[in-house]
């Protein structure tokens, strides 16, 4: 297993203020994204663990396109990895966001 | 999620945390040992498998139509819905509790392939732990309402698990049995049962044989709406835990095998109960399903 | 004096020869292999019936056992490497050449064979292509065919995966060649004359029925988020930009989640009738749902699908169905369709390179074309207009005098960015070019040129590169597209976000597309007994697609 740790800073918090938000399995190809309201306003905090090791650059580009996106600041966002291919993370950090936003 | 969306969505394909969520009076439930606890399994990391930060499994207390009630529901796709230690751990806790907290019911929604091979022995404990406190939350007066019809099916221990239930309900996508079809390919030979045959597979262990035959109690279509519907019918009319139910329950499989017990095809077992045209029913939609079980005695009784 | 009529003796000689093994034409299949070894010279050219759809499977079977020292040295001309019996003859010496057009199944062994020099290569064709030279120079001496029955005349009913058997059968016969059929069973009269008998020089009674492979069964369950939303960009960007009606579609879960997505999202986008309404494609199950809406007038196929004759025979206003009603297909004349009579190809590839030219060689496999590089390709042959023609040719046209502008197929390439086990669709350089290498190959095996390509789809926009206008806007167009992959991630920001706005890169909300709309429930079917229920209980799925 590999881990990875991104910390970004965001112009703004993220929208709504619902503590938790879970989503997404953790099977062959997909992930699981727990988000949690718990940084200050203005950082995020992506950590992975993955059973795929070598793509530290593509987490590390999929994560800023996200962050740059939905300036997610206050989150902490923990990732279980099954192997999900990059579009598949950007799609459930988006779908993460959106439900912490409700 | 609200509304005809939340009834319609398919079981089949719905996540634990999806069923439950749609399944509930909204907003009602409360979960026990959440993700955010993060009770990984201690054991995954050895084998460099990943981790779910629930280990497969939700649980908590929720309402049903207005009744409090303890729900466990299994996610199929987190290594096959297989119980390890924290998974097995938590479905016992939940259930130990039902005897002191008495809710109206418990509602397993179970999506298992049986134990997690990576921690079988664990596993293995729980089953047995697991089925001890259903029985004891039955004699408490508590119904447990197995509900049945996601990818992984309910296999191994977790056929062992449904075993015990006070009541099952089945949807036609759902499978019960102990070894699952490879397990059985592998030790009996393809000629014995072939488990790429799927239409044999579900003829053998699907919703569908296990409602005609009296192993699950009700048959839903593949949705949400169609299970609570369902789990409040088999809350309101769980048989009674004692004695008499039992040796019922006992009288009933004796007389099962004697009757099909030379049986080659769960066919030969529909035609032998009744069944007009027992090469139609995998393909019958769920109200022509529904009427055939009707007019079979077999399909209803008190014991389990 | 010149001997006009050589070929015709030889061929009544063989005939002869075969005689003393049936019965009038009529040969059991335990006869098959003594048949073949009496029939067949050294070094004859033989077409073995068998694309990626039916198999002339028993005799496969028959020629494997033929005795090497009698029979050797054949050059094999056909379809589909796909049968084990198919390279075992390469092995035992009684086939030396090959000419062929697909090899799924068995791509890893053609490679390795064609390393090890066991088989000498003519080379990998096409379909049309390969059926095109059985008329120039690849003639067959001896075809082997596979039809469903035959009565004692030889009057041969092929059912509804006829395929490639009536031009195999033309290029044999019409030029001094031998005819032998495998038949599922001998009846006193078939339920419709397919190939006349005397075509037909002998029938051999199989000892079980052909096989038929449902190559193009996609479960609907196994659909992706993504797939569905490149499927909606396509529909969106493309099918109703062009108001695209004739098509092919490729064998993929993109193409067959458009298929799905017609009735649900099509509709309420207002496009029934406006898009995709005659097709030059086999029977999809992923189609009935769409036919069933009333959005396919016409469906023209290569080869049946299995367990869809049922529906088909219901449904003869949108099929090609004979007298008795099964489908007739004919892999030839739709090839044909898909080339001259549809305006746009879509489908799936394992690779892009920076030019758009695509493949699916891996640096292991041989996996053959099919019928691809023929429906993806744009035929310079054409000269009737339609309108998504005419706008692709004007969005391609450079220089030139607009009066003397012809229009252009749109070839779409329709993947995701990154394959199974996170294999990245988008190179630098195909693994063909290795590979060519590697085994000595003439011609990389390439499977759509760039300059074919029309338009990429993926989860991150749709490249147009007809709107290119040099080298450069074509490498960043594709690399602005290609995702998360390293062709992807090196792309110049800047020049990429020029192309967007000059309407060479659309991304989803360009599209007015929310990525996190791209839902299954949008599926008109989300299970093979979805398309059951679709079909009134007519499509009848292979036991290994159910789970009920």
């Amino acid at each position: 297993m590999e881990s990875l740790t991104f910390r970004h800073t965001t112009k703004t918090p993220l929208a709504g203020s619902k503590p938790q938000a879970i989503t997404g399995v953790v099977a062959s190809g997909n992930l699981e994204i727990l988000l949690e309201r718990v940084l200050p306003p203005d950082t995020c905090e992506v950590a992975i663990e993955t059973p795929v090791s070598g793509y530290g650059q593509v987490w590390e580009a999929v994560v800023a396109d996200f962050v740059a996106r939905a300036q997610p600041g206050g989150l902490r966002i923990s990732i279980n990895d099954g192997g999900a291919r990059p579009d598949t993370v950007s799609l459930r950090l988006l779908q993460g966001a959106r439900l912490m936003e409700a | 999620m609200a509304g005809p969306d939340r009834d319609r969505l398919s079981w089949y394909e719905a996540s634990a945390r999806q069923r439950l969520d749609a399944l509930l009076d909204p907003g009602s439930f409360t979960e026990a040992l959440g993700p955010a606890e993060r009770r990984m399994s201690p054991h995954l990391p050895l084998f460099d498998l990943p981790r779910a930060f629930d280990d497969g499994i939700v649980v908590g207390a929720g309402v049903l139509d207005g009744k409090a009630v303890f729900v466990a529901a299994q996610e199929g796709r987190f290594m096959g819905g297989a119980f390890g230690e924290v998974h097995g751990a938590k479905l016992v806790g939940l259930l130990r509790a039902a005897v002191a907290a008495k809710p109206a019911a418990v509602l397993l929604l179970l999506d298992t392939g049986g134990v997690r091979l990576q921690e079988a022995n664990a596993g293995e404990t729980a089953i047995a732990e697991a089925m001890r406190a259903i029985v004891e939350a039955r004699a408490a007066g508590v119904p447990v309402v197995g509900l049945i019809g996601g990818r992984a099916g309910c296999f191994g221990g977790g056929g062992l698990i449904a075993g015990t239930c006070s009541r099952l309900a089945v949807s036609e996508g759902g499978r019960i049995s102990v070894s699952g079809p490879e397990v059985i390919e592998t030790n009996k030979g393809a000629e014995e049962f072939d488990s790429r045959d799927r239409a044999l597979v579900w003829r053998t262990m699907g919703g569908k044989h296990r409602r005609l035959i009296g192993g699950a109690d009700a048959f839903c279509a593949d949705t949400v709406a169609a299970f609570r519907e369902a789990a409040l019918r088999l809350i309101a009319d769980a048989p009674a835990f004692d004695l008499d139910t039992l040796v019922a329950e006992q009288d009933r499989l004796q007389a099962r095998l004697d009757r099909f017990g030379d049986c080659r095809d769960a066919t030969d077992i529909w035609a032998r109960l009744g069944v007009n045209d027992p090469d139609a029913v995998p393909a019958m939609d769920t109200p022509a399903f529904e009427e055939t079980v009707a007019h079979l005695r077999e399909a209803t009784h008190d014991a389990r | 004096m010149a001997d006009w009529r050589g070929e015709r003796k030889a061929r009544d000689a063989r005939i002869e020869a075969g005689r003393a093994h049936a019965q009038g034409k009529v040969v059991p299949a335990g006869e098959a292999t003594a048949l073949l070894d009496a029939v067949l010279k050294p070094g004859d050219r033989v077409c073995l019936e068998g694309d990626n759809q039916k198999q002339a499977d028993c005799l496969a079977r028959a020629l494997s056992q033929c005795d090497p020292a009698r029979v050797h040295g054949l050059h094999m001309v056909q379809s589909g490497i796909v049968l084990p019996e198919h390279l075992d003859v390469f092995e035992t010496g009684i086939a030396e050449r090959l000419d062929y057009s697909y090899s799924g199944p068995q791509g890893a062994r053609v490679a390795k064979m064609l390393y090890g020099g066991q088989i000498k290569l003519g080379a990998v064709h096409t379909y049309l292509e390969l059926f095109a030279r059985y008329f120039i120079d690849l003639t067959p001496h001896v075809a082997l065919i596979a039809g469903v029955s035959a009565d004692r005349e030889g009057n041969l009913y092929t059912g509804p995966n006829t395929e490639d058997t009536p031009t195999i059968v033309e290029a044999t016969h019409f030029k001094n060649g031998v005819v032998i059929a495998q038949v599922n069973e001998i009846v006193d009269k078939v339920p419709r004359v397919d190939i006349p008998g005397d075509r037909i020089d002998f029938v051999v009674e199989a000892d079980t029925p052909f096989f038929v492979e449902p190559l193009f069964t996609r479960d609907p369950a196994a659909m992706t988020e993504t797939q569905i939303l490149i499927a909606m960009m396509a529909i969106k960007g493309i099918y109703a930009e062009y108001g695209v009606r004739r098509l092919n579609h490729g064998i993929g879960f993109g193409t067959a989640a458009i298929e799905l997505l017609l009735p649900t999202y099509g509709e309420k986008l207002g496009l029934k009738g406006e898009i995709a309404t005659h097709f030059a494609l086999n029977p999809h199950p992923t189609l009935i749902p769409a036919i069933e809406s009333g959005w396919v007038r016409q469906v023209h196929c290569f080869g049946s699908e299995v367990g869809m004759d049922r529906y088909i025979r219901e449904r003869p206003d949108v099929f090609f169905t004979g007298a008795d009603g099964s489908l007739r297909s004919n892999r030839a004349l739709c090839q044909t369709a898909g080339l001259y009579a549809c305006d746009m190809f879509i489908g799936a590839t394992l690779q892009i390179d920076l030019m758009g030219h695509s493949s699916t060689v891996t640096q292991s496999r041989v996996a053959g074309f099919g019928g691809a590089p023929n429906m993806g390709s744009d035929p310079h042959g054409r000269r009737h207009p339609s309108d998504p023609w005419m706008k692709a040719g004007r969005e391609g046209q450079v220089v030139g005098d607009p009066a003397l502008m012809r229009g252009r197929k749109l070839v779409v390439q329709m993947v995701e960015t990154f394959g199974e086990k996170l294999v990245p669709t988008f190179v630098e350089r195909l693994d063909a070019l290795e590979l060519a290498k590697k085994i000595g190959l003439e011609l990389a095996p390439v499977m759509i040129y760039a300059d074919d390509v029309t338009h990429i789809v993926t989860e991150e926009g749709i490249a147009n590169l007809l709107l290119c206008r040099d080298a450069d806007d074509r490498e960043q167009a594709i690399r602005g597209v290609a995702g998360y992959t390293e062709v992807g991630r090196g792309r110049d920001r800047a020049k990429v976000e020029e192309l967007r706005a000059r309407g060479i890169i659309r991304r989803p909300e360009d599209l007015g597309i929310e990525p996190l709309d791209a839902d299954r429930s949008l599926l008109a079917a989300r299970s093979i007994k979805d398309l059951v229920h679709w079909s009134g209980g007519l499509y009848e799925p292979p036991a290994r697609f159910r789970n009920w």
